[in-house]
């Protein structure tokens, strides 16, 4: 079995973000990036599964700019075998990033695409269920546990108020929630390693992906800044502002 | 040995994470009860922390001194406790077989000390031989195709732990100074060896020190490092110039823990009507030690630069050694200032950080070796 994972460069979690001062956008400037954490997940479960035996193979994919490199080499150095990065200065979408994936499964025969649920810069939730759409493929998206089954993957997703389990006919997607897994810290003989491990370079128009943005941003702005809190004296009050005052009851 | 930038980020994003996430949080564990937790052991070892400095051939990531000093900047954002119990494998421990072991030593000890499978300890001190190195008593006298050895160390970090000794003991009475003294490699289970009892100390708790006592202990004449009597003294010196520089990147990384502790402090507690960090004399001590704390990462990077492009850099390493043992004191002493009477209660880290970082101006040259080793080089290099 082949598996493919998609891994976004982002913002580090850690990093306070800030929104640029023309409002177009979030700084990114001198600003630490790190692989998407849901990302991580993925990996981990990919190489996890390569570790039992079900997979033969991991191949990692990054789409962006050249330095999504080091993204990808960290997931190499957590025990994936060989990188692609689509690299392209353009601002990407959901969609052309499920159309180049398309290309690269197309390419790659996976019989399995794992990815994070969303990216913690745009919390857009769409890449794999717009992958899975275009493929036809069987998606199980917010997994928190996956357990291949001959020719078929069972799925347990989160969902609101419990679990529920699905299963999919392989080739499928999987999108991984916070509780698939715990990642692992890469190694560092691996770290040193990984360097060694095959990275080839595709461009959007190598898949014949056209990345034009298809969106427009119209403006970023900071939340509004908290208000300070105010005492009440009794249950009667509080439930009587939450009623009238801030209307959420 | 790494050697391109987005490979180096990786490796010290990938410590740094770890310091962050895994050690932080069990700081206050390790101090309370004196014990470095086992998980946290095996993961250090799984990580391949004991390595660093060991070369790729022999399991290590052999990094150039660069880019250890890098990731001690690292190692230093958290209890140097933690940092001690892989120090001396990536340091004193292991360095003399790297730098004057035959093959054959290097092929048997290495390996195992990458992994973390086996601790090594670096045996100098002696209850009359600190400073002066060169008058180890000690002895270790041939008998056919052994040595036998006689004599106490003392405060050797790791004892408790260590699987070998780098042990440097006289192999020629008669000759009083330096040039007597030899290296060896002693296997910890070798008959005639005894511990003390581990040292209480005034910090870095979860880290230990003990006597190590020698009677009649025998050793194949292949201990001796290198297989050459009489130049003990001289692998002890290179190992200690290299873990100059480890330990200066050590106190610096160290500092700018304090300077973050001090500064989130500052900024979050008020006297008289504003946060502490508005007042100008806060602000005097928060400067200065952001000063002295950038003056020492700049001044340890450019020594461990130095000495990887070839160049001699024993006066760089002990001012390097120097400046920031004695910068790290001062720091600590002023975060325990800007806390109040918070900095003088152990809930607070700086409290604990306060006492840890009183070692770094005592071991591996006291602050008056360090100025006299600069002082005398000077003075050579003037000569020449
Ligand atoms: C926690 C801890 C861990 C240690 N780990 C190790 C280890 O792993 N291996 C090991 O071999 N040793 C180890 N040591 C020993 C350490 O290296 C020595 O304590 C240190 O070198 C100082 O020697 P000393 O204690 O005998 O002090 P002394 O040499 O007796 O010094 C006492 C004072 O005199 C000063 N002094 C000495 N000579 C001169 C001079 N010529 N001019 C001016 N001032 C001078 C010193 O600077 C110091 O202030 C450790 C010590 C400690 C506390
Ligand atoms: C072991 C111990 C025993 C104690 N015993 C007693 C006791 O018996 N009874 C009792 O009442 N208290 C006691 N205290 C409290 C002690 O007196 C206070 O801790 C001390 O007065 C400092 O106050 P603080 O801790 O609130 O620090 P803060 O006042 O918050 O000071 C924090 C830092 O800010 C500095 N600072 C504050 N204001 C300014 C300013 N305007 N400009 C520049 N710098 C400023 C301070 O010098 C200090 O460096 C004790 C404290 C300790 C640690």
């Amino acid at each position: 079995m082949k598996i493919l994972v998609p891994v976004k460069r982002v913002v580090d979690y850690n990093v306070k973000v800030r929104v640029k001062a023309d409002g177009s956008g979030v700084e990114t400037a001198n600003v630490k990036m790190s692989m998407n954490p849901f990302d991580e997940i993925a990996v981990e479960e990919a190489v996890r599964l390569k570790e039992k035996g079900v997979a033969e193979e991991v191949v990692v994919v990054s789409m962006g700019v050249s330095q999504c490199q080091e993204t990808i080499r960290t997931a190499l150095a957590m025990g994936g075998d060989r990188g692609i990065l689509v690299e392209t200065d353009d601002e990407l979408e959901p969609l052309a990033v499920a159309k180049m994936l398309k290309g690269l499964a197309e390419k790659e025969s996976p019989d399995m695409v794992i990815l994070g649920k969303q990216a913690i810069d745009d919390d857009a939730n769409q890449t794999g269920q717009m992958f899975a759409a275009l493929m036809g493929w069987g998606q199980g998206t917010f997994a928190s546990e996956v357990d291949i089954q001959d020719g078929s993957i069972q799925v347990t997703r989160e969902i609101d108020g419990g679990a529920e389990t699905v299963k999919l006919k392989l080739p499928a997607v999987v999108t991984t929630d916070l509780r698939l897994n715990e990642p692992r810290y890469a190694k560092l003989p691996n770290i040193m390693k990984a360097k060694k491990k095959q990275l080839d370079t595709l461009s959007p128009a190598d898949l014949g992906v056209d990345t034009t943005p298809r969106l427009k941003t119209v403006k970023v702005a900071e939340p509004p800044k908290r208000q300070g809190g105010i005492k009440v004296a009794d249950v009667a009050e509080l439930v009587d502002k939450l009623k009238n005052e801030a209307k959420v009851i | 040995m790494i050697r391109d930038q987005e490979t180096l980020n990786t490796l010290l994003d990938t410590i740094s994470r770890f310091v962050r996430e895994r050690l932080v949080p069990r700081e206050q564990e390790v101090a309370e009860n004196d014990r470095i937790p086992q998980d946290i052991v095996d993961e250090m070892k799984d990580l391949g922390l004991f390595g660093l400095s060991i070369p790729e051939e022999y399991g290590g990531l052999g990094l150039t001194m660069e880019e250890e000093v890098l990731v001690a900047l690292e190692l230093g954002q958290t209890s140097p406790a933690f940092r001690s119990i892989m120090g001396t494998n990536n340091g004193i421990g292991s360095q003399g077989i790297i730098m004057d072991g035959t093959e054959e030593q290097k092929a048997h000890y290495l390996p195992r000390m990458a992994t973390g499978e086996l601790i090594g300890s670096f045996a100098l001190t002696e209850p009359d031989v600190g400073s002066d190195a060169g008058s180890v008593k000690t002895t270790a006298i041939r008998d056919g195709d052994e040595y036998v050895i006689n004599g106490t160390k003392r405060y050797i970090t790791n004892a408790p732990y260590a699987g070998v000794f780098t042990l440097m003991a006289r192999t020629d009475p008669s000759q009083k100074g330096a040039s007597g003294v030899s290296a060896f490699l002693v296997d910890a289970d070798t008959p005639g060896i005894t511990l003390g009892k581990p040292d209480k100390k005034m910090g870095q708790a979860g880290s230990h020190t003990c006597d190590v006592i020698f009677e009649d202990a025998r050793v194949p004449a292949s201990a001796l490092i290198g297989g050459q009597e009489g130049q003990g003294f001289k692998t002890a010196m290179k190992v200690l110039d290299r873990g100059r520089l480890h330990i200066s990147a050590v106190c610096t990384g160290v500092a700018e823990r304090l300077i973050d502790e001090a500064l989130r402090f500052a900024t979050e507690r008020k006297q008289f009507g504003k946060h502490l960090a508005e007042h100008q004399l806060i602000q005097a001590m928060l400067a200065d030690s952001k000063a002295e704390a950038f003056a020492g990462r700049s001044m340890v990077l450019e020594a461990a630069r130095k000495k990887d492009a070839g160049e001699r850099v024993s006066t760089e390493a002990s001012c390097c050694k120097l400046f920031c043992a004695e910068m790290v004191g001062r720091v600590a002493d002023r975060a325990v200032q800007i806390h109040g009477g918070a900095g003088y209660i152990s809930e607070y880290p700086v409290e604990r950080f306060y006492r840890d970082v009183r070692l770094f101006r005592l071991y591996e040259g006291t602050s008056q070796i360090q100025q006299i080793v600069i002082a005398r080089n000077m003075a050579k290099e003037l000569m020449e």
